[in-house]
């Protein structure tokens, strides 16, 4: 999963100096689960600091100023351990590039999408999502009893900027990929706001790629094939 | 022994039951004679105390919103023929529920504490408290609480000494002293206690809408969290963790501090652990009470211990149990907590 979010749509302040100059940028690893349960206090701040600091080890400091009963706030402070990744090791992470897809479509409402998977995951474990340049999706399970088709139409293709690969292509061709249904719900679960721009590319057999805009977080997401 | 709780304050009693349900898993039951106001009336030989499963006692309180609703009033008799505890809950419509729980005959469990002789108190309401306490993760065992210079009353999660504290998300919640009623305690003072146990009381304060007091000394000196209103007291004694020893490289067993000075007679359990958790729950009849029935057994009377003075003559059920917690190999690196932040560096 990839996510950006741009500074000065989050931050009223921001200072950071980075390794060097001409390679301003910190790469910190640490556990999600521990950035969302300090971010949950902050849910009706005053104020929230982040500051990256050395207590025992490179933590980054979560400071939450809380409204209180008295004349001075209540202020939580979270320590959450970070892994300071070296120079060497950026290469890894980089943005993913945007594959070769088959298709690329726009995703039906992901609310629908999301209750439609969720109940599929109690008779599958995969899924099979095919779509095709006619604005057709179609989410499939199979089991030995039973075979589950959802058809979502009129959905709309995106234009990207270099379409030579798919001008050949039959529009009523489906490119389809079966991916681990747990996965798919994963990521449909997250999505707790509605985005401005919500696409998908399929590239046939291999990889299913999700794009989420929104006003200013882009979201990306990355589901392999099964064979 | 035979007992009646009537309207509201079986609600009360259903909530104490859910609190102490999330301390032990063993209910002790004690009636106790009232020294002080029943001076003529002779002891009872052989006054009855028993020990009950924590789950079936919760049973019958499942639900203290439906109790509120539908209970006019409750019965807790000993049945020594049957050898059961009975619970009978009277109930609208001429429904009566009775529950027969098994228990076990135990010897009397106390305790003996004093919250006067605590130099240190705080006082809050309930709320305040669950606030303070909401940030720290229910996953968390310990939690230190103590005042900073400048008066700020501090609560900070304490790391276990096998937890590998580069991993380890800590945690602080600094509240200015104008939130407590009350704060008599000296500039770092602190002590560390089980965090599970603390927020189970808290819940039951917060229900019945108590400021909580917190009377404690040095940390190895158990800590007394008291509520109390004109129904019910309620004593909650939690052990704290002692401070390390700098000299010897022996790892201290906190419990052991706390341990020696609550001098305890008579326990069943010899296996205690390191924490040990006592609670006394006293729960007064209240004006609207009428005995149940003329019987040889006295009502619930309060037998007032000469060494915790100051407890106010109420008719109580008393009951204590103990839990053990594991406990921490080695007491915290630091001489003192900090808790004061450290100063930042760029990393």
């Amino acid at each position: 999963m990839w996510c950006e979010l741009g500074q000065g749509n989050f931050f009223d302040e921001f200072q950071m100096e980075g390794v060097a100059a001409d390679h301003n940028e910190i790469y910190l690893e640490l556990t999600p689960e521990n950035l969302s349960r300090a971010l949950k206090t902050a849910q009706n701040a005053k104020t929230v600091k982040i500051k990256l600091t050395n207590k025992h080890c490179p933590c980054l400091t979560v400071a939450v100023e809380l409204p209180s009963l008295s004349s001075s706030s209540r202020i939580v402070t979270h320590d959450i351990p970070v892994g300071v990744i070296p120079r060497k090791l950026w290469t890894d992470f980089r943005e993913p590039t945007v594959p070769d897809f088959d298709v690329s479509i726009y995703l039906p409402v992901l609310k629908t999408m999301k209750s439609v998977v969720e109940r599929m995951k109690n008779i599958s474990n995969h899924v099979v999502i095919e779509a095709n340049l006619k604005g057709e999706m179609n989410l499939k399970i199979e089991t030995d009893l039973v075979c589950i088709t959802t058809h979502f139409k009129d959905l709309g293709n995106p234009l990207w900027a270099s379409e030579d690969a798919s001008q050949d292509r039959d529009s009523e061709n489906m490119a389809e990929a079966r991916i681990d249904i747990k996965k798919l719900l994963q990521f449909l679960a997250g999505q707790q706001v509605n985005p401005t721009k919500a696409l998908c590319n399929i590239v046939h057999n291999r990889i299913v790629h999700f794009i989420l805009l929104h006003e200013d977080v882009s979201l990306q997401y990355f589901i392999p094939a099964l064979s | 022994m035979k007992c009646l709780v009537t309207g509201g304050n079986v609600r009360v009693l259903g909530k104490a039951a859910h609190s102490l349900s999330r301390i032990g898993d063993e209910l002790y039951l004690e009636p106790l004679e009232n020294g002080h106001y029943q001076a003529a009336r002779p002891p009872q030989a052989q006054p009855p105390r028993c020990k009950v499963l924590m789950k079936s006692f919760l049973s019958v309180f499942r639900s203290p919103v439906a109790l509120e609703k539908t209970v006019e009033r409750c019965c807790i008799a000993l049945s020594p023929e049957s050898s059961r505890l009975v619970i009978q809950l009277h109930c609208k419509h001429g429904v009566t529920k009775t529950h027969n729980l098994s228990f076990q005959e135990c010897e009397s469990l106390q305790a003996i504490f004093d919250p006067a002789q605590c130099p240190n108190l705080l006082r809050a309401p309930a709320r305040v408290l669950v606030e303070a306490v909401a940030p720290f993760s229910p996953a968390l065992s310990e939690v230190t609480l103590g005042v900073s210079p400048g008066r700020r009353v501090v609560f900070r999660s304490y790391l276990e000494e096998d937890t590998d504290a580069t991993k380890a998300m800590m945690t602080e919640m600094s509240l200015n002293e104008e939130e407590f009623q009350q704060l008599e305690a000296q500039e770092g003072a602190s002590i560390t206690f089980c965090l599970k146990e603390f927020r189970g009381l808290l819940s039951f304060a917060e229900s019945a809408n108590l400021p909580l007091n917190i009377h404690f000394d040095v940390p190895g000196r158990p800590a007394i969290f008291t509520i109390e209103d004109s129904l019910l007291d309620g004593h909650f004694v939690l052990a704290t963790l002692s401070e390390p020893d700098l000299c010897s490289q022996e790892p201290s067993r906190p419990g052991q501090g706390a341990h020696s000075t609550m001098h305890l007679d008579d326990f069943a359990n010899d296996d205690i652990d390191s924490y040990m958790i006592a609670m006394e729950t006293t729960v007064c009849e209240g004006a609207a009470v009428a005995p149940c029935t003329p019987s040889p057994l006295s009502e619930e009377e309060e037998a007032e211990p000469s060494v915790v003075p100051g407890t106010p003559p109420l008719k109580k059920f008393r009951s204590l149990f103990f839990g053990s917690v594991l406990a921490p190999t080695e007491p915290p690196c630091e001489p003192n907590p900090v808790l004061a932040e450290d100063s930042d560096g760029e990393g």
